[in-house]
């Protein structure tokens, strides 16, 4: 069981990213938790000023950018 | 029926019902309205959309992919000097804020990890103002006067509040987080000049294709007016190269979008938006199938293409509804206009910072609802203090910067905005108006 978390306050590339990572976590098998993250102050808590940004068990993977399906997909299988 | 949960759709379509039973569809004045609302998309449409709006979606795009943005918070952060900070927050809203809903996080960042309260404001306060899409179209659409104006007050602007802020908040500055704002290693995939001729080749594009037509017969901007789909031919020959050079994209692709182009304008050279129509579509197709750095390009134009214009159409319908084109009248009369923000009064422009800075503008809609004031005879100073307050501010956005800083420093923040966009009308409308 892996923890993510997007950042992002629900613009549209938060959105997007969120869709990748459920995407890729049924395509890899993966079995995740996961959380968006919307609230500004725990988002600074994670030390990201770019959003969207993605954590994986606490983390920052990406920030700024929205990463493809295939590379969340390598990041869960990645042992953490 | 569980009346908690439904009571919120059920005003809504009572409200929605009652609007609909009540529409006053004989008023002479609500078809104006509706008449100048289809037309003002109408002429957006025409004007707007395909030579303007289309290429800078491209040219944002290619900003957030290419430009490094590590590379521009590596000055704003907790280590870089003061003079620096508050000169690279004032200007680097126009990378780093193409989309508005980075702009508040980056706020935020700069103010707990990085360089502190004072950048972060003029950071804040510039940003909207100054990102790529708005001094396009602003400078498009209400004329370059205004739109130079923005950009420029803006950035000046920007360092006289931060500064400000920093003055008065000078004993509180906060303990800084152990955390650094995110700064991954930059990878230097091509030299700097490499991005820099490919950026001025696209903006060569967007500006001369735009050339408008000069008011004197003569002289340089008639010339230029006269060989502009040359100039244009040009620049965007120089851009093909640029993709196969260094982007990798194959010749023999550009080659052949660069001839559909050719054939197009040379058979139809009265309707140059078809060529430049083939161009673009040849562009996404080449660069649809590839999962590079130039795929990523398209997605992030497409993005912007995708979130803005649904609002921006929104917008243009809402302003032309209510203040019609210019010269023009909507809902409201022209003289409720005039007697509020008419002139160059203080209390003109001190009404119009103050009702910009708490109304909300999606993305670049400030633009159309600009430009219907302006027709219905807003002055040109309150127009600049409503494009000064208006996009840096809005009540929601003041609940999370609240959130952020606290109720008396975003107090303080908003009472500087205003104050520093009334002023900055006032200016620009004695030198202009």
């Amino acid at each position: 069981m892996r923890e993510v978390k997007v950042l992002g306050m629900g613009c549209a590339k938060c959105e997007k990213l969120f869709e990748n990572v459920k995407r890729a976590a049924e395509e890899a098998g993966v079995d995740i938790a996961l959380e968006k993250v919307t609230d500004i102050n725990r988002i600074m808590g994670f030390g990201v000023a770019m959003t969207p940004a993605l954590v994986v068990d606490g983390e920052v993977k990406a920030a700024g950018r929205v990463l493809s399906v295939e590379q969340i997909k390598e990041l869960l299988t990645k042992e953490g | 029926m569980e009346w908690r949960r439904e009571w919120k759709a059920l005003v809504i379509l009572a409200g929605v019902f009652a609007g609909c039973f009540f529409l006053p569809v004989e008023s002479e004045r609500f078809r104006k309205g509706v008449f100048e609302s289809l037309a003002l998309v109408r002429w957006y449409a025409r004007e707007h959309v395909v030579l303007c709006l289309v290429p800078a979606f491209f040219i944002a795009g290619a900003i957030s992919v290419f430009v490094s943005k590590e590379s521009v918070m590596r000055y704003l952060g907790a280590q870089a000097k003061k003079v620096v900070s508050y000169g690279v927050a004032s200007v680097s809203g126009s990378v780093l804020a193409v989309c508005s809903c980075t702009v508040l996080p980056l706020f935020a960042g700069i103010y707990r990890m990085g360089a502190g309260l004072g950048p972060a404001c003029a950071f804040l306060y510039s940003g909207p103002a100054i990102n790529v899409l708005a001094i396009i179209l602003t400078a498009r659409v209400l004329g370059l006067e205004l739109g130079i104006a923005r950009a420029v007050g803006a950035v000046s602007f920007s360092i006289v509040i931060g500064l400000l802020m920093h003055a008065i908040f000078r004993k509180e500055e906060l303990a800084k987080a152990e955390a650094q704002v995110g700064m991954g290693q930059v990878e230097v995939v091509r030299p700097l000049w490499q991005n820099a001729l490919y950026f001025a080749s696209m903006v060569a594009v967007l500006v001369f294709a735009n050339w408008g037509r000069p008011q004197h017969q003569g002289g340089l901007w008639a010339a230029i007016y006269a060989a502009k789909w040359w100039i244009t031919a040009f620049s965007a020959v120089g851009f093909g190269v640029a993709l196969v050079l260094w982007f990798k994209v194959k010749w023999w692709q550009v080659f052949g979008v660069g001839l559909a182009v050719a054939v197009c304008a040379l058979l139809l050279p009265q309707y140059p938006m078809l060529a430049f129509i083939v161009g673009i579509v040849g562009l996404v197709v080449i660069t649809s199938r590839r999962n590079d750095e130039v795929g990523e390009w398209l997605e992030e134009s497409w993005g912007f293409a995708k979130q803005i214009l649904p609002l921006l159409f929104a917008g243009v319908l809402v302003a032309g509804f209510l203040l019609g084109r210019s010269g023009e009248e909507g809902v409201l009369p022209s003289r409720w206009v005039t007697a509020a923000v008419g002139g160059n009064s203080l209390a003109a422009n001190l009404f119009a910072a103050v009702a910009g800075a708490f109304m909300y503008f999606a993305t670049l809609t400030e633009v159309p609802i600009l430009q219907g004031l302006i027709g219905s005879g807003m002055g040109k100073g309150p127009a600049l203090a409503l494009l000064l307050a208006g996009p840096a501010l809005s009540l929601p956005n003041m609940l999370v910067i609240r959130s952020i800083m606290g109720t008396k420093k975003t107090l303080v923040f908003v009472a500087l905005v205003v104050v520093m966009a009334t002023i900055a009308g006032k200016i620009y409308g004695a030198i202009f108006g």
